[in-house]
């Protein structure tokens, strides 16, 4: 019993979270005490759970031991390491350690976690969806469920996309590790207090305004509304913390030989996705501060009785908000460049028009934020530009859609699961795109935006670009991270259903739209309902996909086939170590010596390996 | 061994200097959106009772402290260490001064323009988000003092002390961006 808690206590994640509240009630306290001693009410609930916000998450991250090694490096000239790498076993996950590949795990479980609540609040919404008027709940009820399926959903992706680029990047370059392991370390940390917020926001009224919380509706929001924006704000942090570490690790770290031009597209994916991390992240930080200070402290930003105005809110929430919707699908984007050469065997179709292309997405992006404000009064001199650059992203986006469609073009295709969900991917993004083109032009957008079409636009681009593509890094790297396969039937089935059930409950949306279905309301009119009972229907199929996943992970962990090194065949990098790779991924660096993707092409190598690794061959392609 | 482990110094350093390059310009975006703000909502609007002298006096407290952190930074570089701790010691002495010139400036403020107003919102936010990095530049400078950082001077490598005063000097012109902003403007 003592031993069993012990064990319990020397979980840093366990440790963390009761210092934590500990922090949080003391922080709390003291402020009541202040303000009883100042003769202010004593018990303002903002201020107070600000206070004892930030004061919680210091003593969580304290008590976790994310802090130590550098309060040591401030005592001591050669700080000890003690305790950052001694664990093995599943214990490790939940500990502070500096491993990247257990820091993409960490972020990978909490993505898949966040997404299977926040997916089963869409459920439920979805069948207050089924009928018109109410069915199971009122109107604020479902939109605070709706609010924080949004959220919860943007958080989730935003942590996903950390884990696949944390696990693949040092190992695609060659390097051992990130550039600054313990800073890795601390982005992950900020999340789990993160989603504690999201989920104890809703103990205290919740938010009821969308995921974009525009003042002034979120200026009047209850309790839960400022949770929910110190959430937000630590995803935030741990955004631009992790953008700067993927930044560094790309630019000093790549293996011997490893030139900008012989990158795996993944890799320049990162590369575009930190640079949209580093810079933008900063402009929601500072308006999620600005809407705390006017809740908490009462400044006038956004209140036009004060020289304030609403547009400036939205303004920077959509300077970060669109290129942070290239941070959600542009890893994604890379997965499928990934997966696409390696089960076609042929090259990637235009790899340095791809690369660039990535880039080119994302500086072009930084240009279209207004589009999401052509109905909101933003000033109209901004309104025939923004519509150019935003049909002008679409020009590189389609530069990846041909060099998927060029490479499996005459390939030899072998449809195991992980291409499968990369065709999927490419199928439910196009209509993504295409579906946005009406959005983008001012005329036709005036006319649809705020309804379901833009539900549908947006979830088409998010599946497309993230939701499958992480379904389809699952099915291929899984082999990688563990050393077994997973189920191949299981994993077709799971394939087949979400598929269906994606497109079943997706495209009503689109009709509904037209038809003039309002989003975020609980209520419409009866002639719409068969469209919504497809779409619920659909909605339910996808949450079995899920499931379904779910269960082949377990089993597959449990007692799955066992997986070579490199059961793909493929050249990059991380299928030359063994499955799973080694503890500091490559003992000695490799020899990077061509392109990542000249699959099918005789004799062909990306690089060669030191001798003593389980790859030595490098990948090489039959001759 | 011996080159190895040299080579390992050199490129640990280069990582340091690229990681804390990134986080300042990152950090400067932050700076660059209150500087939008304040000409969004406030234009070039200035109030008359805004304090210019004083507003003066502190960014020349604020210029003189980056000099001495300088100073401080190059005698770490040659292994000073005297020199080095008599020079943060005055850094973080005018950077103290800084702040209480800034309070002093709030407490007119208050007075003037409080934050529940239009200039005020805008006042005290660029004024509060620079001081709360003035703030997080002293506890820096003040863990360069430590014995680990002194320890490691000892052994030639100032890295700490470097990284610390490149941070004070980003939050000095910060400050060069901010003060005509809100002072000079109109
Ligand atoms: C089973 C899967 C899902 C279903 C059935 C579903 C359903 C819905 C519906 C019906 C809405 C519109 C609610 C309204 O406007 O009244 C919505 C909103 C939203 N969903 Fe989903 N969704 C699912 C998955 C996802 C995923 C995977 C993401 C992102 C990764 C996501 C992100 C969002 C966002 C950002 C909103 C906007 C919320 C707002 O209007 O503020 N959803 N979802
Ligand atoms: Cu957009």
């Amino acid at each position: 019993m003592r031993k069993a808690i012990a064990v319990v206590l020397s979980l840093g994640l366990v440790r963390g979270m009761l210092v934590g509240m500990a922090g949080a009630g003391a922080g709390m306290g003291v402020t009541v005490l202040l303000r009883a001693a100042l003769g202010l009410s004593a018990w303002n609930p903002g201020p107070v759970v600000a206070i004892g916000t930030i004061t919680g998450v210091l003593a969580y991250l304290a008590g976790l031991g994310a802090f130590s090694y550098w309060i040591r490096w401030a005592l001591v000239a050669e700080p000890s390491k003690e305790g950052e790498r001694h664990r093995y076993g599943w214990t490790r996950y939940l500990c502070v350690d500096i491993n990247h590949k257990v820091i993409g795990i960490q972020y990978m479980a909490t993505s898949i976690l966040v997404i299977m609540v926040a997916g089963a609040l869409a459920l439920i919404f979805r069948i207050e969806l089924s009928t018109p008027g109410r069915t199971i709940m009122g109107p604020g009820l479902y939109n605070r469920f709706m609010s924080l399926h949004g959220i919860s959903m943007v958080a989730a992706t935003l942590i996903g996309v950390s884990g696949l680029m944390n696990y693949l990047l040092p190992l695609m370059i060659g390097a051992r590790d990130m550039a600054f392991p313990r800073l890795n370390a601390l982005s992950y940390w900020l999340i789990p207090p993160a989603v504690v917020l999201l989920l104890t926001s809703q103990a205290a009224g919740g938010f009821d305004t969308g995921w974009t919380a525009y003042p002034p509706l979120s200026i009047k929001a209850p309790l839960g509304m400022q949770l929910m924006l110190t959430a937000f704000y630590l995803v935030g942090l741990s955004s631009i913390l992790g953008g700067i570490n993927f930044l560094t690790t790309i630019f000093k770290l790549r293996a011997p030989g490893m030139s900008f031009f012989r990158m795996p597209i993944f890799v320049w994916a990162t590369l575009a996705t930190a640079l949209l991390q580093i810079v933008f992240t900063q402009f929601i930080g500072m308006v999620l501060i600005m809407l705390l200070l006017e809740r908490l402290l009462g400044l006038g930003f956004f209140d036009p009785a004060r020289e304030g105005n609403v547009l400036l809110f939205q303004h920077f929430f959509w300077f970060y908000s669109h290129p942070a919707v290239y941070i959600f699908v542009l890893p994604g984007l890379g997965v499928i460049s990934e997966i696409v050469p390696v089960f076609s065997r042929k090259p990637l179709f235009g790899y340095k028009a791809v690369a660039i292309s990535t880039l080119g997405i994302a500086v072009g992006g930084t240009m279209v934020w207004g589009h999401h404000m052509f109905a909101a009064g933003m000033e109209p001199y901004l309104r025939i530009p923004i519509m150019m650059t935003t049909l002008l992203v679409a020009v590189p986006t389609g530069v990846k859609i041909f060099s998927w469609l060029a490479t499996m073009w005459m390939g030899k295709l072998k449809l195991d699961t992980p291409l499968l969900f990369a065709m999927t991917s490419i199928a439910v993004f196009l209509v993504g795109g295409l579906t946005g083109i009406p959005l983008a032009i001012v005329a036709t957008d005036l006319d649809l935006t705020d309804t379901y079409w833009v539900v549908g636009h947006f979830h088409h681009t998010i599946f497309g670009g993230f939701v499958f593509p992480l379904m389809a890094a699952i099915y291929y790297w899984f082999p990688k991270v563990t050393g077994k396969f997973l189920n191949e039937r299981l994993g077709k089935l799971h394939w087949g259903i979400m598929t269906v059930g994606f497109f079943t409950s997706y495209l009503p949306y689109f009709w509904l739209g037209l038809n003039g279905m309002r989003r975020r309301v609980y209520d419409y009119d009866p002639g719409l309902q068969p469209m919504h009972l497809v779409a619920t229907v659909g909605g339910f199929m996808i949450g079995l996909g899920f499931l379904l996943l779910l269960s082949n992970l377990l089993v597959s962990a449990w007692r799955g086939a066992r997986a070579p090194a490199n059961p793909w065949h493929a050249q990059t990098l991380e299928w030359q170590v063994t499955s799973p790779p080694p503890e500091d991924n490559f003992p000695l660096p490799p020899q990077v010596v061509g392109s990542p993707y000249s699959y099918g092409v005789p004799g062909s190598v990306h690089a060669l390996m030191p001798p003593g690794g389980a790859g030595e061959d490098g990948g090489k392609e039959a001759t | 061994m011996a080159v190895i482990a040299h080579t390992a110094h050199k490129d640990k350093l280069a990582i340091h200097r690229l990681g804390l390059w990134l986080f300042i310009i990152s950090d400067s975006f932050l700076f660059l959106g209150l500087l939008f703000s304040r000409f969004y909502l406030q234009g070039v609007r200035r109030p008359p009772e805004i304090n210019q002298p004083l507003g003066l006096a502190i960014s020349i407290v604020l210029i003189l402290s980056s000099l001495a952190a300088y100073r401080g930074e190059t005698a770490a570089a040659y292994g000073d260490i005297k020199r080095f701790r008599r020079n943060i010691l005055l850094t973080l002495g005018l950077g103290a001064l800084f702040l209480v010139g800034v309070g002093l400036e709030w407490s007119e403020a208050f007075r003037s323009f409080p934050p529940s107003t239009g200039y005020g919102t805008i006042f005290f936010t660029l004024t509060g988000f620079h001081a709360f990095h003035v703030v997080t530049g002293l506890l820096a400078l003040t863990v360069a003092l430590l014995p680990g950082q002194r320890a490691r001077l000892q052994e030639g490598n100032s890295w700490g002390v470097e990284a610390v005063v490149k941070y004070w000097h980003f939050v000095d012109v910060a400050w060069v961006f901010i003060f005509p902003t809100l002072y000079l403007v109109s």
